[in-house]
């Protein structure tokens, strides 16, 4: 055994660049401490933030933070939402000024002032939402402003360099093709290339899997990988536990601004990344799911056929029914047609063809309006983009849908008085952490407008709550805390006699909730499932390839 | 016969050419501007002053005193404006057409006789006054180019003009190798996209804009100049009447790209020249006013044609457009 250990540790100090994780599988624990500290003495740190101290009015959201990056490793920094990840990193990005503490770049003291500096320093960052001008080409994107482009652009010498980059990262982008016609996986790679012509050592990925499907994130992980490979210090922050076991070398847990916890990843496990991430036993209890008989469609969907944003067949064929009582998950990989249904059903897309039948009534053609009328919810993706007016109060996004409607108005005007006393009633219900019903919503944390979102759509409408509701990806995004609220509120909703149509990615969560599951594939529906019988690997299977 | 048809298009080629290189001038410079994402509707004010600027310096010196005043005095003005839309972060439409009526306003009271020929006086007290009161200036000559001026057709139309119709095909030029060759013009046009993008990759918007668009501003005033000093031979107050705005709506015509300024430029120009000939032609006494009203009518149609999702995708305004860049913290 020690031999075996002796030429492993040879092999690793000839490559420490290589994967780490394989080596960590066979040190025993004790051994691998000792090497980490051997290692670190022998590489040259690359970042080293000291005593981070950062203040907003009212939060500290970094308290005394340390964090080290060392080359050749992905590091994961998980925490929920709000523990301060993020702006840990915006200081190491130079966009935000830290109140009290230090940073070190490999060894030398800095003061980061602006990302232009941090980029100098060779720090890059992914931000969750792509900074990429979609009218431009892919190669005026990467190149802006970079010192390696001489007056006098040579476009074909740029094309062949970012050729072979995009090649040796196995990837299948054209650097003349304009951004807005890449796929949200390629956009972000064209983040990933702006940062490597710019010479980034160390770089850092805001929740990058966040707009990404399972295949591009997997992709993404391998770049990750292979960029750490190349001596590179890799940063990804997530508050997904398995990205972090699956990708990192280490990973460092915040929680309330504070680091509680620094770990070689091989040497922690799933368990105590979540007790450490949100300090107690993640402890969930759903309402029962047996309790509710199907009985009336409380939808049907007739061979519906519905176009995408570039007219490509996006539903196809598509017929199912939802009952009274029901939650239908539906699972897919995304990009497969859920959010193009969804989107008809709620009535906010053309239909090509086909029929939707609520309670037996045809509603192919009535408008938004007339659904929501008819007690028809619909949470949309991204609600804090597109389920609230942003710059508009918590109580008017709260009676966005019910002020046409006594009692919050008569004809001429609406009631501010009953408008309020509804507002102060959900804010309270939902747990809501506003600073008061007068703020406008852009100053909420994404799970608080979500919370919101939800709020106003299980209200119903003023005769009736809803009857049908409409959920695309209502947890995505939400620190488990509050994605067990949504959905402890979807089941109650289902208890009451709603039918639910749920369109998730997160396979677990459809098994946990749904009666039944359809699986999407390329805009068909391929297969359904009553939720007892559902078995992970044949919907994985199907979601994959469309086929058992 | 068919001598005589062929000199009536070659006439009318070289009106178009003369009259567009107002046009030609005032929208390169625009184009620039717009492309960092300021809009400026005092285009048509900064080519009064321009025009204004031209005449007393003209008076008190010569040409080239006039055209360098001009440049000047639309940059400042566009300074102004950059200043207001920049830094203060104003609405621009309504800075743009404040300056537009205050340069109309300041325009036509240098420009009166009396105040006109003692603000002349006072810069160069050896101009007799009697020249000072005249609404007249010396013109630019013609300087026909050798050679190329000889070419059938389009040799009299392009090259037998005065040296500012010649630099504003440079110029429009220069601007498109500027825009879409150099690595200044990539910024210039990212600015006018995604000015937060922009500034985290280390631009400076703020410098952008502000030279984008006082260079704008200095081709307008230039385009103001041109239309005293070279195209109609005597001044009347309100020298430019509309064609700033005319310029404006030529930029979205072109599409935001300086070589489709040229042709849409001798387009204008040619309907404006055109407008001349209509009483000459024997058509009825309303037809000038129509044929006036057609820029605008093709730019509501062009206004249209941009807004199509396809189009759209490929051509449209600079996504910043008019809307002022704060850096978030």
């Amino acid at each position: 055994m020690s031999k075996n250990l002796f030429i492993l540790k040879l092999h690793h100090h000839v490559k420490f660049h290589g994967p780490k994780p394989k080596i960590n599988v066979i040190l025993k624990y004790g051994e691998r401490q000792v090497q980490d500290v051997e290692d670190n003495k022998k590489k040259e740190t690359l970042v080293e933030m000291i005593g981070i101290v950062k203040r907003f009015p009212g939060v500290i959201a970094n308290d005394n933070v340390d964090f080290t990056l060392m080359p050749g490793e992905v590091h994961a920094l998980l925490g929920e939402n709000g523990a301060g990840k993020t702006t840990l990193m915006n200081i190491l990005y130079g966009l935000y000024r830290p109140d009290a503490g230090m940073i070190k770049i490999e060894g030398k003291t800095v003061s980061i002032s602006s990302p232009s500096r941090a980029i100098k320093l060779g720090i890059g960052m992914v931000h969750q939402n792509f900074r990429l001008i979609p009218t431009h080409t892919v190669a005026e994107n990467v190149i802006l402003n970079s010192p390696n482009t001489g007056f006098f652009i040579n476009w074909q010498k740029i094309y062949d360099e970012l050729k072979k980059q995009i090649s040796k990262y196995g990837w299948r982008i054209n650097p003349e093709a304009r951004v807005w016609q890449l796929s949200a996986g390629e956009k972000q790679q064209v983040e990933i290339l702006k940062l490597l012509y710019r010479g980034s050592r160390i770089l850092i990925f805001d929740e990058p899997t966040s707009v990404l499907t399972p295949q591009e994130s997997r992709m993404l992980f391998t770049t990750m990988r292979k960029m750490a490979e190349e001596g590179k210090g890799v940063v990804l922050i997530t508050h997904k536990l398995e990205e972090a076991l699956s990708v990192s070398d280490r990973v460092t847990v915040m929680r309330k601004g504070k680091v509680v916890l620094v770990k070689s990843t091989s040497m922690t496990t799933r368990e105590e990344l979540a007790l450490a991430m949100i300090g107690r036993q993640e402890i969930t209890q759903l309402p029962s799911q047996g309790s509710s008989k199907p009985s009336v469609p409380i939808l049907s969907i007739r061979n519906l056929v519905v176009e995408g944003d570039k007219e490509e067949i996006a539903v196809n064929d598509a017929s199912f029914d939802i009952y009274k009582g029901e939650i239908l998950g539906i699972a897919g990989v995304s990009g497969n047609g859920q959010v193009e249904l969804a989107e008809a059903i709620a009535r906010i897309r053309k239909i090509k063809s086909g029929k939707i039948l609520l309670e037996g009534r045809d509603v192919s053609s009535y408008s938004p309006r007339q659904m929501y009328e008819n007690g028809v919810a619909y949470i949309p993706a991204e609600g804090a983009r597109t389920g609230v007016v942003s710059d508009l109060t918590v109580m008017e996004n709260m009676i966005l849908k019910c002020y046409r409607y006594p009692p919050y108005s008569d004809k001429l005007l609406i009631k501010w008085r009953e408008a309020a006393k509804l507002a102060n009633m959900l804010v309270e219900k939902y747990q809501i952490v506003a600073p008061s019903i007068n703020a406008k919503v852009k100053t909420l944390s994404g799970g608080n407008v979500q919370r919101l979102v939800l709020a106003r759509e299980l209200l119903g409408n003023p005769l009736t709550s809803p009857r049908l509701i409409i959920a695309v990806y209502p947890t995505s995004g939400l620190d488990i805390g509050a994605a067990e609220y949504v959905r402890t509120n979807l089941i109650e909703m289902r208890n009451e006699g709603a039918g639910i149509l749920l369109i998730s990615e997160d396979l677990d969560e459809l098994l946990r909730m749904s009666n039944r599951i359809a699986v999407m594939y390329g805009g068909r529906i391929v297969g359904v499932f009553e939720g007892s019988q559902a078995s992970k690997e044949v919907i994985g299977m199907l979601m994959a390839r469309g086929a058992g | 016969m068919v001598v005589a048809e062929a000199s009536t298009i070659e006439a009318a080629i070289t009106g178009a050419v003369a009259a567009g290189t107002i046009y030609l001038l005032a929208a390169t410079g625009e184009v620039l501007t717009e492309r960092s994402g300021i809009l400026n509707l005092g285009l048509e004010g900064i080519m009064m002053m321009g025009a204004s600027a031209s005449f007393i310096f003209t008076l008190c010196f010569n040409h080239l005193a006039g055209i360098v005043a001009s440049m000047i005095i639309g940059a400042l003005m566009a300074l102004l404006l950059a200043f207001f839309s920049v830094t203060l972060r104003l609405n621009q439409v309504v800075t743009g057409l404040a300056l537009t009526m205050f340069g109309t306003g300041l325009s036509g009271f240098i420009c009166a006789p009396e105040v006109r020929s003692s603000i002349v006086r006072t810069i160069n007290p050896a101009v007799p006054e009697e020249v000072a009161l005249l609404n007249q200036a010396p013109r630019l000559l013609e300087v026909p180019i050798p050679i190329l001026k000889d070419l059938p057709i389009v040799g009299r139309a392009f090259f037998t003009h005065n040296l500012i119709v010649y630099a504003s095909i440079i110029f429009a030029v220069s601007m498109w190798v500027l825009l879409f060759k150099t690595k200044w013009g990539l910024s210039i046009r990212s600015v006018g996209e995604n000015p937060a993008m922009a500034d985290a990759l280390g631009v400076n918007v703020y410098r952008i804009r502000y030279l984008s668009t006082m260079i704008g501003g200095a081709l307008g005033g230039l385009a103001g100049a041109y239309i005293f000093l070279g195209y109609q031979p005597f001044w009347v107050e309100q020298i430019t009447r509309g064609r700033g705005f005319i310029a404006l709506a030529l930029v979205i015509l072109a599409a935001w790209s300086p070589l489709r300024a040229i042709l849409v430029a001798y387009l204008f120009g040619g309907v404006e020249a055109f407008q001349y000939r209509v009483p000459l032609l024997g058509l009825g006494a309303q037809t000038p006013q129509f044929v006036l009203m057609l820029p605008y009518a093709v730019t509501i149609l062009t206004l249209i044609f941009l807004s199509f999702s396809k189009v759209k995708r490929r051509i449209s305004a600079p996504a910043a457009l008019g809307t002022p860049y704060t850096r978030e913290e």
